[in-house]
């Protein structure tokens, strides 16, 4: 590896222009609701860093979460991993595989120790089912703890690493709440079972992009994880939920609702409450950010909110109280009344 | 006699191992190991049918939209269930936008890197870049100056040191063989590829409210048509948004990607003679007309049906409910059966108990005599198939889609090689490309068909009639199909008392990513892996191009549903009493 050189000496040998780079901290200081000045704050610590080194581990997943990145409008997956980032280990992008892979992972965490920034995806299985995850014949959770060691911050995407999503789902047939009793990073941190680090968590299946980026772009900045609540969410993206922001929140307060997903309520924009949307409880920013840069999100196009940002969403914390599986988790049980 | 093991298989969606054996350089055999498991049809078992697809889609990120369709097909066909014909344009239209998105996406960013050395790119002549552009097609970013920027945008990378997604590469292989000015061009349009691909999921925002994992629902589609204006997504605004989005694809597609897929596969032209894998195609079909349905099998317009050794003058018929076509075969995977592992059973009847006997990790080695992969075996007619993008260009060619055979005859007479070229790993390729411009082409007439409709006056997208559980059956069952973009996809639900009794995926990944079934027959990547000439082991670079020509995708792949005993069914009888 040849001498590395600071971010602005980097950018200006790239011919990225001053007045384009301010763009992006003012764009990414908004989105954090953070104060005045702050842009031009973390233009500063920008221009003086390096790219930081940036592992991902992919464990119990589906890839939406990296999907859902590569949506980002600002900055880009291109600018990321190009321009901001040294994205050094990420199953889905980099280009070596095999010994090769493992062997970037392992340079990656030597040459960065203490400074580098971890990103999951995927629930970890733990106990008798930690064989249900390997990655070169090593167990997720024994990768997790190798990789966590050295980590200055770690940034947990999507509802699986955050709170354990979908493989943390109840499985009836089995009489188990969990199978392969998958979990969340903060969750393996509370119980020891791996090294504790600075977490913040980004849920949502996936998460907006925007939210992952917001927060990588804080971290650049100031080297800290932006403001965070008592889920270790940023408050900026999870403090209210997708109802309080919904454009169909008026119809709502003057009781106007659709009573069928393609019936002149529907499309009149009435509130999707009876047809089973979960937006008052769902913290989320699908309804400030939107999806696909600025396109829609669920209710715009006409289908109730999920709630897929929430812990245990699948099963009893958003279903009706009682039995977890007594009637639809996201649907009425039977035709609704006007 | 040596091993050469590659895991993780990166550019990929998933966990894969690959073990090859070698002896002087050739693979003599090779095992196909899918190592992560998560048990999401077990967690089907007990809900209402109407949420299965919104846990089924979880199943993959990626080829999202594949299991959402799949499963709401299948309760669809259980409750016999018709849909509005603009749902189902709605419905080919996101799953048209998700082939032409995911295809390219492969093609780019999960696979050029074993095509295209991107090191080698910093000795290109911007200039004679530019000629070669100029000469490939109408693409705009075809000057010099272009060219020279994104030379100088890779040069600052790598001379930064810090080299990220591109470390530790096979870069300067001898098995690299394009011109530096081909690769330059390769890594331009990796990089504006990942710009397109964010307008082209667009589509998947205005008709399902995101992407990925955009919305679904039982009964037609969650999209309200020619709503209020800035409280909708498909407004006026919208629809124009979407034939934007879909001309954006097609010119993308016409202009880059199949253009140069034709001028990479010309240094590759070996590779039309290598990695076919099983000989064997089936495809379930997809795109239903809009007014027949998903039931109307012969109004798909990708076709059903199964060819054996490569015979294309006989398209066999392929039936989801018949017992003895489809069956999952355990006999390597790491389940077992009640009845024992040497009998395949119908999705039906399937049962999977996980029970783990492969070696204690931290490993160095598999042993393909045992069980060694999350992977089950799916056999038609117990024989291992192919599905994707070569099984249903085959199937078009075969069953004589003259658009598919005009482009597929003027590709090979452009590389000035043989029909059977398809049968490897450069024809997997090929048709991979070649399918995405049949299917952005057909985008248009769906979308021409759902305008027609709405000036019509026809706005419905929802058939509420049996869409909440007091109109249902007692017990019903049903398989839902698709075309994922990797391939046959099919979800099985059996439904007793408003629940779900039982539900099982066979899924593309599995039927070409399983291991051997109890005969000893082994899946596609593995008989593909076989006779390949490894230049050098430690760089097994031959082994990347095969197995990403089937663009794996493994959480798809890999399922299971009952750690503690017991059929699907006996579990579902077992468990009724205790809801």
């Amino acid at each position: 590896m040849t001498e590395r050189e600071s971010f602005i000496d980097y950018l200006s040998r790239r011919g990225i222009s001053r007045r384009g780079f301010l763009g992006f901290c003012a764009v990414t200081a908004s989105a954090l609701a953070l104060p005045m000045g702050a842009a031009r704050t973390m233009a500063a610590n920008l221009a003086a860093a390096q790219r930081p080194c940036v592992i991902w581990l992919s464990f119990q997943e589906c890839t939406g979460c990296t999907e859902s990145l590569t949506r980002a409008a600002e900055p880009t997956i291109e600018s990321l991993i190009l321009d901001q980032l040294s994205l050094d280990y990420h199953h889905t992008l980099q280009a070596a595989s095999g010994e090769a892979a493992e062997l970037a992972r392992q340079n990656a965490i030597d040459d960065n120790f203490g400074s580098y920034v971890l990103i999951v995806d995927g629930a970890v299985p733990t106990g008798e089912q930690a064989t249900w995850s390997t990655i070169a014949g090593q167990t997720n959770l024994d990768m997790l703890k190798e990789t966590l060691d050295g980590a200055a911050l770690v940034i947990a995407v999507g509802t699986c690493a955050t709170f354990g999503g979908v493989p943390a789902a109840a499985a009836i047939a089995a009489e188990r709440p969990n199978q392969s009793g998958a979990k969340g990073v903060g969750d393996l941190m509370s119980a020891s079972e791996v090294p504790e680090r600075p977490l913040v968590n980004v849920p949502g299946c996936p998460p907006v992009p925007g939210a992952m980026t917001g927060v990588i772009a804080h971290f650049l900045a100031f080297g800290t994880p932006p403001e965070l609540d008592d889920l270790r969410r940023p408050v900026a993206y999870f403090a209210d939920t997708v109802h309080q922001r919904c454009p169909r929140l008026m119809h709502f307060r003057n009781e106007r609702f659709a009573l069928a997903f393609d019936d002149e309520g529907a499309r009149n924009g009435y509130c999707l409450a009876k047809l089973g949307c979960k937006g008052p409880k769902a913290h989320n920013a699908c309804a400030t950010l939107k999806w696909n840069l600025g396109t829609s999100f669920p209710m715009l196009s006409g289908h109730g909110c999920l709630g897929c940002a929430e812990p245990g969403f699948w099963d009893r914390t958003l279903a009706p109280e009682g039995d977890r599986f007594l009637g639809s988790a996201f649907y009425p049980d039977a035709p609704p009344a006007a | 006699m040596n091993t050469v093991v590659v895991d993780p298989v990166t550019r990929i969606e998933g966990h894969l191992r690959i073990e090859a054996q070698t002896e002087n350089g050739i693979i003599t055999a090779a095992s196909s190991t899918g190592t992560m498991v998560r048990g999401i049809e077990n967690m089907m078992i007990g809900r209402d049918p109407r949420d299965a697809w919104a846990i089924a889609q979880r199943i993959c990120g990626v080829c999202t939209l594949v299991h959402g369709i799949a499963s709401v097909r299948a309760v669809e066909s259980a409750l016999d269930y018709p849909i509005p014909p603009n749902a189902e344009l709605i419905r080919n239209l996101m799953i048209g936008a998700q082939f032409v998105h995911d295809h390219v996406m492969h093609f780019y960013h999960l696979h050029a890197l074993d095509w295209v050395d991107v090191v080698s790119a910093l000795d290109a002549d911007p200039a004679a870049t530019a000629d070669l552009q100029q000469g490939l097609s109408a693409w705009p970013n075809n000057s010099s100056a272009y060219f020279a920027d994104v030379q100088q945008r890779l040069a600052g990378f790598v001379g930064s040191g810090q080299l990220g997604i591109f470390a530790n590469g096979y870069w300067g292989h001898p098995e690299y063989r394009l011109p530096p000015e081909l690769n330059l061009l390769a890594f331009a349009h990796y990089l504006e590829a990942l710009q397109w691909q964010r307008e082209a999921a667009r589509l998947h925002a205005l008709l399902g409210g995101k992407n990925p994992h955009p919305n679904f629902v039982v009964g037609g589609a969650p999209c309200v048509l020619d709503g209020n204006a800035g409280r909708t997504a498909m407004d006026r605004n919208g629809r124009r948004l979407m034939a934007q989005i879909i001309t954006g694809m097609q010119t993308f597609v016409d202009q880059v990607y199949v253009p140069d897929t034709l001028a990479i596969a010309r240094y590759y032209k070996d590779w039309s003679a290598r990695g076919e894998g099983v000989g064997n195609f089936m495809a379930y079909g997809e795109f239903p007309d809009a007014l027949g349905g998903a039931d109307d099998t012969a109004g798909l317009f990708i076709p059903r049906g199964a060819i054996l050794n490569r015979d294309l003058s006989s398209v066999l018929p392929v039936d989801l409910d018949d017992p003895e076509q489809v069956s999952e075969d355990v006999s390597h995977a790491w389940y077992d059966y009640s009845a024992g592992n040497a009998q395949g059973l119908h999705p039906y009847d399937g049962e999977t108990r996980p029970n783990y006997t492969g070696p204690t990790p931290p490993y160095a080695h598999i042993d393909p005599q045992q069980a060694y992969s999350w992977l089950k075996s799916p056999r038609w007619q117990g024989l291992p198939m192919e599905v994707g993008p070569l099984a249903r260009v085959v199937m078009l060619y075969a069953t004589g889609h003259q658009d598919t055979r005009d482009l597929v005859d003027a590709s090979l007479a452009d590389l000035e090689l043989p029909l059977s070229a398809l049968f490897s790993t450069l024809g997997r390729v090929a048709a991979r490309t070649l399918e995405t411009k049949l299917i952005a082409d057909r985008m248009s007439d769906w979308q021409a068909q759902l305008e027609a409709n709405i000036s019509a006056g026809d706005l419905a997208t929802h058939n509420a009639d049996l869409f909440y559980p007091q109109s249902w059956p007692a017990s019903a069952r049903g398989a839902g199909y698709m075309e994922a973009p990797r391939g046959a996809l099919a979800h099985w639900v059996v439904i007793g008392d408003g629940r779900i009794a039982n539900y099982q995926c066979v899924v593309p990944s599995t039927w070409n990513a399983g291991p051997r079934d109890a005969a000893g027959q082994e899946g596609p990547y593995e008989a593909a892996l076989r006779g390949h000439p490894l230049h050098d082991p430690a760089q097994p670079i031959e082994i990347l191009r095969t197995i990403h020509s089937f663009d794996p995708c493994l959480a798809c792949a890999v399922h299971v549903a009952d750690p503690d005993g017991g059929g699907m069914i006996q579990i579902a009888t077992t468990t009724g009493a205790a809801l």
